[in-house]
């Protein structure tokens, strides 16, 4: 038993499910009944929907434990550990045989996520052990130059994986190229897009790679001072961030002459952002380490000329980043192996929306989108119809079902009208309504428009006014039309990013949903009875008991019916809040 | 991250008396920084729970920043708060999972429950209601956070039910 390792994921949606009290249950047990295995934290595994999840490690092998509870671990503990008989009910995933979730973490290729939910990602020894700073000690004996650097970045054929998709060795050689006495690095962290937690769970998971990413960059371009912008609503990244920065100050991988280099001088240190979307456009976020407003400028000139403080800057993303130690160490024909021809490695992904298996994957550039879905995912929840997937959140678009099988790369995905973006995936059913989706985004990029520009800042609120008409059944004919013209005038006219992407949703949902949007404008109805005022509410005989309690909380006494009665809800008075039908225990509210 | 603004209270009490001396170690250390209005903001805010006009005042005066500026600062980002807010806010995620999975329901339910509307605080100042984009537990969604508690795969009535446990234990402990 003293070889084995109990390891409890304790990352942010693991927290939130519990995993906290799970630690506390398995740490009172080892210490009641004195057992000796070693006990111990890492962070997101990346099956967020089996959280919270236990690992145990022993002579025999693997095994990952899902869904795990205060009560289910008593079970766990005394089976597993002291009768050396695992619990196979529980058993989500391990090596030795078939479970459920094999199809989910066999598929996957984890290079960015190499370490994450595998090392206590606050502990600097268990990164080391892991090849932890080997690419930048490398660099050092064997006196690899910057160039050099730069040309393995170059070779790997990555690309940011913020969105842009900019190949990375480019933007390298640019800040190389600038002279300056001081250049900076930044790391941006600042994970906007709503529905995506690549860069959170990186930077919970394992900072140290992020940090050491950086200060590669650093050395090939010649920096002095790091940066990492990051969300203020991610104190969990934060606080591991910041053990991280300390403890390789410590070890010297950071400082002066960081990590033995004669003449590398690199420390970095970590801003967190306030709240605003449009900080993850590159001249907005540095704007806002400045202490202005982040509103973007301008380009040229480009950061890699004059950026933070007017001075060649380079920015990347985390995942970008967490990549950078991999294709060093490894090189960089090793990373161009995965991926297609434009389109080199892996990206990760976060599943969320409807889908069975929502979290954290990783998969080699070229997979289909229905494979990620339906061999990773799980297919739909409640098997359900699929209809479409969302990627690049605002500034992306929906793919329907029929282009499931575009294949995962820059290029294709742009095609399509979405964007690859930073690897948001929010899957969407039968009972979703994509007019109401396009209404989302929309509204989420009018509230972030910085209001610099004329067209971002009033043309999404025409969009949005018209949307909503539309939703609420005052569509007119026409309207797809004028939202089409608007649309493209806000992205012609839009200095920023944000601005010029903010109409992909509208513009890929009216593509592939046209018909959506003409039953809403036309039939005034919502096919997938979603938008509340063009839906109809009854009671279905069949199931209504006659309890009242519709009648009760009816707004407007729209519903009558004696008690132990039928009911019947008085169509003109109905006003579609919906009361009725979150209220009744009986599901006898029946919508069409 | 901003969805909803919190608003201004009809009546925020602006008179409400603050100790302007619990700001002076944050004057101390950023005075003189470059780009240090963000960090002045957010150390102001920690200390008062929202942004108090003399506070703001004071940190003009002493690090010798326009107040314009600082105004400037606070009303673009969504973290900041001009107007004193609830003893525990109630975020409730209105990222893309959750809206897909009804996360607008349970703003609803809240808002019902505790008779404001979204970004409002109630009358005994115990509660301010609060969409935000995204916590990042889509797997989980719906989602809401008070303090640093985050619920899961809620539906309206588990939330007001966990906000009605939240005020019965307040005055349990009063």
């Amino acid at each position: 038993m003293e070889n084995t390792k109990v390891i409890v994921g304790l990352g942010s949606c693991g927290i939130a499910a519990g995993a906290n009290k799970v630690y506390d249950k398995i740490a009172a047990l080892k210490q009641a009944d004195n057992l000796s295995f070693e006990l111990k934290k890492t962070s997101c595994v990346g099956m967020c929907y089996r959280e919270p999840l236990v690992e145990i490690q022993d002579d025999t092998g693997t095994y990952l434990y899902g869904e795990v509870d205060e009560d289910k671990i008593i079970e766990i503990i005394e089976k597993h550990i002291n009768q050396h008989d695992p619990v196979k009910d529980f058993i989500v995933h391990t090596d030795l045989f078939k479970t459920i979730d094999n199809e989910y973490v066999d598929n996957q290729v984890k290079i960015a996520l190499r370490n994450c939910g595998y090392i206590d990602p606050e502990n600097i020894a268990e990164y080391e052990a892991n090849h932890g700073y080997g690419a930048m000690f490398k660099i050092r004996d064997e006196k690899i130059t910057q160039e050099q650097v730069i040309q393995n970045v170059l070779d790997s054929g990555l690309r940011g994986r913020g969105g842009g998709g900019f190949p990375t060795g480019m933007k390298w050689k640019f800040a190389y190229n600038s002279k300056s006495d001081e250049k900076y690095i930044i790391c941006n962290a600042d994970e906007g897009d709503p529905g995506a937690f690549m860069d959170r769970s990186l930077l919970e998971g394992d900072p140290h790679a992020v940090l050491e990413g950086m200060t590669i960059g650093a050395y090939a371009i010649g920096a002095h001072q790091g940066v990492i912008y990051c969300r203020a609503e991610y104190p969990l990244a934060i606080k591991r961030l910041q053990i991280a920065i300390d403890q390789a100050r410590e070890k010297g991988y950071l400082g002066k002459n960081a990590c033995g280099i004669e003449g590398f001088n690199f420390d970095m240190y970590i801003k967190e952002g306030a709240g605003a979307f449009v900080c993850g456009e590159e001249t907005a976020l540095m704007a806002s380490i400045e202490g202005k407003r982040g509103m973007p400028r301008k380009r040229p000139p480009f950061p890699a000329v004059s950026g933070l403080w007017k001075k060649p800057t380079n920015i990347n993303n985390v995942e970008t980043w967490a990549n950078i130690p991999w294709i060093l160490l490894h090189g960089p024909e090793a990373y161009a192996q995965y991926g297609t021809e434009k389109s080199k490695g892996t990206k990760v992904f976060a599943l969320a929306g409807k889908i069975k298996r929502s979290g954290l994957v990783e998969v080699p550039m070229g997979m289909t989108i229905r494979d990620v879905i339906f061999k990773l995912g799980g297919g739909i929840k409640d098997n359900k119809k699929f209809k479409a997937v969302q990627l690049g959140g605002p500034s992306g678009g929906c793919v329907p079902e029929y282009l499931a099988d575009t294949i995962i790369d820059y290029d294709s995905v742009n095609a399509t009208g979405a964007i690859m973006g930073s690897g948001g995936m929010v899957v969407m059913d039968e009972s979703t309504c994509m007019v109401d989706v396009a209404k989302f985004f929309l509204d989420f990029t009018r509230k972030e428009s910085c209001g610099k520009c004329t067209f971002c800042r009033i043309g999404t609120k025409r969009m949005l006014e018209i949307l909503e008409r539309i939703t609420e059944g005052k569509g007119e004919e026409g309207d797809i039309e004028r939202l089409e013209e608007l649309a493209h005038q806000i992205k012609d006219s839009s200095l920023c990013g944000l601005g010029q992407t903010a109409p992909n949703p509208v513009l890929t949902t009216i593509k592939y949903f046209r018909h959506e949007y003409e039953a809403h404008i036309r039939d005034k109805k919502c096919p997938a009875l979603v938008c509340k005022k063009l839906i109809t509410y009854e009671v279905n005989p069949e199931k209504c008991t006659g309890c009242t309690v519709c009648a009760k909380n009816c707004p407007t006494n729209a519903i009558s019916g004696e008690r132990k009665e039928i009911h019947l809800i008085d169509k003109e008075l109905c006003i579609q809040c919906g009361m009725c039908y979150t209220k009744c225990k009986f599901e006898a509210i029946k919508l069409s | 991250m901003r969805i909803a603004r919190i608003t201004r209270n009809a009546e925020a009490k602006d008179s409400d008396p603050i100790d302007l001396n619990l700001i002076t170690p944050l004057i101390n250390k950023y005075q003189g920084k470059k780009g240090a209005i963000i960090p002045l903001l957010q150390g102001c805010q920690e200390i008062y729970g929202f942004l108090p006009r003399p506070a703001m005042e004071k940190i003009a005066k002493d690090c010798a920043i326009n107040l314009s500026d600082m105004f400037g600062v606070a009303t673009f980002y969504a973290q900041f708060r001009l107007n004193p807010v609830g003893k525990h806010i109630v975020k409730v995620c209105h990222g893309t999972a959750c809206h897909v999975q009804n996360a607008n329901a349970i703003t609803e339910a809240l808002e019902e429950s505790l008779g404001i509307a979204d970004g409002e605080t109630t009358e005994d100042r115990l509660f301010t209601l609060e969409s935000v984009a995204c916590l990042g537990c889509c797997s989980l969604a719906p989602v809401m956070m008070i303090g640093d508690e985050t619920y899961g795969k809620l539906t309206g009535n588990q939330a007001v039910r966990i906000v009605k446990n939240i005020r019965i234990a307040e005055k349990q402990s009063n």
